[in-house]
């Protein structure tokens, strides 16, 4: 009999985790870790003694969730079908490849099948776990966590504003200034691209992309980007994109909902103000 | 110390590539093939580690038809020793590369590998290898530091970095920021020539556990407007609902 097995890494996960179970239209139980989730192994391993006796065991798509729902499929001998945007029918999903420029409809031809999902499609309403798992020790040892740079501000993946700025914003410091300062009066997430991560002015965590983060906001500003193929990967299911940019002729005013051709020392700091 | 590195053809990742009109496969009659670009950078990170200490030898592998060894040459030309071609003309998906690759790795101290493919980007197949091999894993490897037989990786999350301490044998994945993989010079190249490339038959008889049925192009988001100024700006996204 067809059950859903729903992990939540995160206790902010379960309403998106509600809707993916209502996409695939079978009882599902959910499950969460008690305290911080461990490495994948140790992860993985209690995944795989809850799983028993279900068909469909997903996620939402996530750095760790990808970490520890492939390693649970290679326990499991399972299928597996990363980052799911539909679900047609408890063996078919269909899924973004290609940084985004092709859909695939994919077919499960085994069970049980693990899934990763991205939340955007799969509104739901929250709920409490039915079990908490607590963990044991594990051959891999956490010796150090740095937490990023987010302090205060949302999660990107779940915020519903994100301010995004490219290398031409110069240095960290400017880079906070300009694109931070947007984002804390619209009380949103700031994001990156590839670029600016690579060049130092915005920490790795912050990149959003086909390689960073995949993000669905209501309205997503971009400040002096040019919208390269693996960045749009990354925002194309925003509600409203808006573009700020000197170069008309860049290819991010192609997606954007409002483009506006200025200088973004200019325009952004008359949008803080302004709004 | 011995390295596996899987490498991956994939279509040239920064050409944009389409769906084939049927939908059948992606249309790739004027795009070339490259290593997957994460898997050149693990293949960077080997080498390093064996400039570093002469004991190390690099064994890189693919699964594929006859033209897959335009990739491993290029992963020889890049420094590693010696390559093997597990030929294949069926179907494939990550769990029948993983299963594939267990059968390889024993007997080696790490599987370096990149942390997803950019053609079919599932991420999947070194995590089902690290599992089907009882091995620790650290995936999105941005810093490797071995001592004897022990990694301590800094990985990225989705919160920041975070450092594991990986007892050997473990499988290990590669991030955009562990290295910038070097410019090959012709002398590689011609040395590469003469590298041992062993073509095997498969050792498993896994059959894929997904199948594509079609590929689609994605909706195109309908065309926006300029707007000349910020109040301009203000006003569209108060209309919009999103201010």
């Amino acid at each position: 009999m067809p059950r859903a097995l729903l992990v939540a890494f995160d206790p902010s996960e379960t309403a998106a985790c509600a809707g993916f179970a209502d996409a695939l239209g079978m009882e599902a139980v959910f499950v969460g870790f008690e305290g911080e989730v461990p490495p994948a192994d140790a992860a993985a391993d209690a995944l795989k003694a809850e799983a028993a006796g279900f068909t469909h065991i997903a996620a939402v798509s996530s750095m760790q969730s990808k970490d520890v729902m492939a390693r649970l499929a290679g326990l499991l001998d399972a299928a597996m079908v990363t980052d799911a945007v539909r679900v047609n029918s408890p063996k078919e999903f269909v899924r973004p490849m290609v940084a985004g420029s092709v859909l695939s409809t994919v077919e499960v031809l085994a069970e049980p099948v693990v899934i990763t999902f991205r939340p955007a499609g799969f509104p739901g309403t929250a709920r409490g776990a039915d079990k908490l798992l607590s963990v044991p020790a594990t051959t891999t040892v956490r010796a150090s966590k740095s937490s990023g740079s987010g302090g205060a501000r949302p999660d990107l993946s779940s915020a519903k504003r994100i301010v995004s700025g490219g290398r031409p914003l110069k240095d960290k410091e400017t880079f906070e200034r300009v694109i931070g300062g947007l984002a804390d009066k619209l009380g949103g997430a700031v994001g990156a691209t590839r670029a600016a991560v690579d060049s130092g002015i915005a920490p790795n965590e912050l990149q959003v992309g086909q390689t960073g983060k995949i993000v669905a906001p209501d309205l997503y500003i971009a400040a002096g980007i040019s919208g390269s193929t693996q960045h749009m990967a990354g925002i194309k299911d925003s509600k409203v994109i808006v573009a700020i940019n000197t170069d008309p002729d860049a290819p991010i005013f192609e997606a954007a909902d409002f483009g506006l051709v200025a200088d973004l020392f200019v325009a952004v700091p008359e949008l803080t103000e302004k709004v | 110390m011995k390295i596996l590195c899987p490498v991956k053809r994939v279509v040239d990742p920064y050409a944009k590539v389409k769906p084939l009109a049927d939908g059948s496969g992606l249309d790739v009659s004027s795009v070339k093939f490259d290593v997957n670009p994460f898997d050149e950078i693990a293949v960077e990170e080997a080498v390093r580690m064996k400039e570093n200490d002469p004991s190390v030898s690099i064994t890189v592998v693919s699964i594929g038809g006859p033209e897959v060894e335009e990739q491993l040459r290029k992963a020889l030309a890049m420094g590693a020793d010696e390559a093997l071609l597990i030929e294949n003309d069926l179907p494939l998906d990550s769990s029948v590369v993983a299963a594939e690759l267990a059968a390889i790795a024993p007997g080696y101290d790490l599987v370096l590998m990149g942390k997803q493919a950019t053609d079919d980007d599932n991420g999947q197949a070194a995590q089902m290898l690290a599992a089907k091999l009882g091995w620790p894993q650290a995936t999105f490897a941005s810093k490797i530091v071995l001592e004897g037989q022990i990694a301590t990786v800094t990985r990225e999350t989705d919160a920041g970095e975070e450092s594991l301490v990986v007892p050997l044998p473990a499988v290990v994945t590669t991030d955009l920021r562990l290295n910038e993989p070097r410019y090959i010079a012709l002398p590689g190249i011609i040395k590469a020539r003469s590298k041992p490339l062993e073509k095997r038959a498969r050792a498993t008889d896994a059959v894929p556990k997904t199948r594509i049925v079609r590929l689609d192009r994605p909706p195109e988001r309908p065309a926006g407007r300029k707007v000349a100024s910020v109040d301009e700006l203000i006003a569209g996204l108060r209309e919009r609902g999103v201010l």
